[in-house]
């Protein structure tokens, strides 16, 4: 949640293109015990993990382990579900965005909460609620599976289905912060000057919010990736064709801890390699 | 306020469909804000929205670009009926007060920003750009981006890219307030010269009188969402109607019942004057033909002496204009030495005449 409005912050000092501000700093000497000895516990433990993550990783094994069938496998099939449901997300969430940000229509509030809800709801619970939607015998998967023979539970759509459902939300609100901050005056300007509305947003509305878009794009692709119990109970865990990373992580726990290290290990490198991508928006922003 | 009255004669006359130029009645009601205002102009008429902040003017420009929806009233330009028509549809081009260029897109594509969604090709588009660019004297700023460029050029990209539609009404919002001083000379006589050569109308929007006189052909004073005196800027200029365009062009001015060379006033005392009127008028005097006293004038042939207390003082180049209150407030302006050698402070007691011959009345 934090980091989605950080974002919005700081796509909104970039399209301001207002000054950064100075903070005032001193050095960790400085900073008083009540507050730096849980500062320091919270470091330790949220690191610490990752560290024996490492520690017990089976690095003789591990070009085994990695180049396996399984493991591809999974990797593919994760990164697939994840790009295919930040596709999904982006085509589907920013215009959503737009309409919370820039329309006034009665309820809109209530709609604002209903959409950032898959974000506070386990997604267990919204693995079930897809199922109750889109299933074999679900409110309108009965139509899609009669009508048109679709099927969604259980199969590689399925999982992207899943993943868009619990990380839509992030895009959306990410996209619509930076929209709040954008001036809906340039759309304005472009209107006088012969652009429909879509076009305005099209071509000014849109160029202007990328930061806001891209930095959502992301943190919806890393949730989407990681997306585990909507995707197990809407997706099932079929190997090659629903099974993700997180599922082979926790399956391979139960039967051959060494792979499921491994396979962890992979997915904290990608993890790394987004927030290495992310590095100049938040790491530098925060700075 | 005979002024409005003509105003609604003279667009009363309006009915004929085919005449070119602006015929509007903006009606535009906003919680407890009304603004009701009537505007006319022939092609190539530059009319100046002049008013305090808060007036109605910005409302007004929304409203001719279609950016704010009419509560009632009408518009018409060139004997089409432009209510109801969405801002992108009408003939219409503004540049805004902070000229709200496209920041992602280079001088020359937000210029060519219009054509292109007039239909034109993107090199067409290119094309009219570049030389509406040079037109402004800008042809090697054509691939900058806007934050790149300074103030002075940013205005003229954005008067480019409002023109480069072919506009038959051109709408400017301060067109001059986000420069600084030695800018602003420099821009205003060119947007002068730009607003010259256009051929359709231009309104534009200031609360600075120096831009409108400067700009316009014809000021449209407007105060609390109503016209409250329109005409040329000298007309303007000598006959103020109301004390906020008084102050603007610098005036003392009060209104009161004229019986020949006497009018009383209806702040209280009355004032000789030169010219012989009956009935309402107006009286007006420059702050400098006020002179002050320290003891009441003896054998003096100023009729109209005043006993008044300073109420502030405020320094204007090299004069000071002294506020004052007591019998009648006026404004004074002195030199710094007459002022220290009156003594002037808040709150001293002195006496202010001034010549009939230094005031100028007119019928109200």
């Amino acid at each position: 949640m934090t980091s989605s409005y950080d974002t919005s912050g700081a796509a909104a000092d970039t399209l301001k293109g207002g000054p950064r501000r100075r903070r005032v700093r001193t050095g960790v000497r400085g900073a008083p015990l009540p507050l730096l000895v849980p500062a320091l516990a919270g470091l330790v433990f949220l690191l610490l993990p990752l560290v024996a993550l490492l520690v017990r990783a089976p690095w003789s094994t591990m070009p085994e382990q990695l180049t396996s069938t399984e493991v591809w496998q999974a990797l593919r099939l994760s990164l697939l579900c994840a790009t295919a449901a930040t596709a999904v997300s982006l085509v589907l969430g920013v215009p959503l965005a737009w309409l919370l940000a820039r329309t006034d229509f009665p309820g809109r509030g209530l709609v604002r909460a209903l959409v950032t809800l898959p974000l506070v709801l386990p997604p267990v619970v919204g693995g079930v609620a897809l199922l109750m939607a889109l299933g074999r015998n679900g409110v309108v998967g009965q139509w899609l599976d009669s009508w048109f023979g679709i099927t969604l539970p259980f199969t590689t759509a399925g999982v992207v289905v899943a993943e868009a459902f619990v990380a839509m939300p992030f895009l959306v609100i990410s996209v619509e912060g930076t929209l709040r901050a954008a001036d809906p005056r340039y759309e304005e300007a472009a209107t006088t000057l012969g652009a429909s509305r879509f076009t305005a947003f099209r071509r000014v509305t849109l160029p202007l919010i990328a930061p806001g878009v891209a930095a959502g794009s992301v943190l919806a692709w890393a949730r989407a990736l990681g997306e585990f119990g909507a995707t197990i109970t809407f997706a099932g865990n079929f190997p090659g064709r629903t099974q993700t990373m997180p599922l082979a992580v926790y399956l391979a726990l139960q039967n051959d801890p060494e792979a499921a290290i491994a396979l962890s290990l992979v997915l904290l490198a990608v993890s790394i390699a987004v927030l290495a991508g992310l590095r100049d928006r938040w790491m530098t922003a925060a700075s | 306020m005979t002024d409005i009255d003509k105003t609604a004669a003279d667009t009363g006359s309006g009915d004929d469909p085919a005449r070119e130029g602006l015929d509007a009645r903006l009606l535009v009601e906003r919680g407890s804000f009304r603004l009701d205002v009537a505007l006319t102009a022939a092609p190539g008429d530059v009319v100046a929205l002049l008013g305090p902040n808060g007036a109605g003017k910005t409302t007004a420009l929304r409203a001719l670009a279609g950016l704010t929806p009419l509560s009632g009233g009408r518009l018409r330009l060139d004997g089409a009926e432009l209510d109801g028509t969405p801002p992108e549809s009408r003939p219409v081009g503004v540049v805004f007060q902070d000229y709200l260029l496209f920041p992602h897109l280079s001088a020359l594509d937000n210029v060519a920003f219009g054509p292109r969604c007039q239909g034109l090709g993107k090199a067409q588009a290119r094309a009219l750009a570049a030389e509406w660019l040079a037109r402004m004297g800008l042809a090697e700023h054509a691939g900058a981006k806007p934050r790149r460029l300074s103030g002075g050029q940013a205005q003229r990209v954005a008067l480019a890219r409002a023109l480069a539609i072919r506009p038959r009404l051109l709408l400017l919002d301060e067109p001059l307030a986000a420069l600084d001083a030695r800018t602003r000379l420099d821009i205003r006589s060119q947007l002068r010269r730009h607003l010259a050569e256009f051929e359709a109308v231009a309104v534009l929007v200031t609360h600075d009188p120096l831009d409108a006189m400067v700009l316009a052909d014809r000021l449209v004073v407007i105060e609390g969402g109503r016209v409250v005196q329109e005409g040329s800027p000298t007309h303007i200029a000598r006959h103020p109607r109301t004390d906020y365009i008084a102050q603007l062009v610098g005036l003392n001015l009060y209104r009161g019942r004229s019986d020949g060379h006497t009018v009383r006033l209806d702040a209280g005392p009355a004032l000789t004057t030169t010219e012989p009127l009956t009935g309402e008028v107006f009286v007006a005097f420059p702050p400098s033909a006020v002179t002050l006293h320290r003891e009441r004038p003896t054998g003096t042939s100023a009729r109209n002496l005043w006993r008044c207390e300073v109420s502030g003082l405020e320094t204007h180049g090299d004069q000071i204009r002294a506020d004052l209150g007591g019998e009648l407030a006026l404004a004074a302006d002195l030199t710094t030495v007459a002022a220290a050698e009156l003594g002037l402070h808040p709150g001293a007691e002195v006496w202010a005449t001034v010549k009939a011959a230094q005031t100028h009345a007119y019928p109200a």
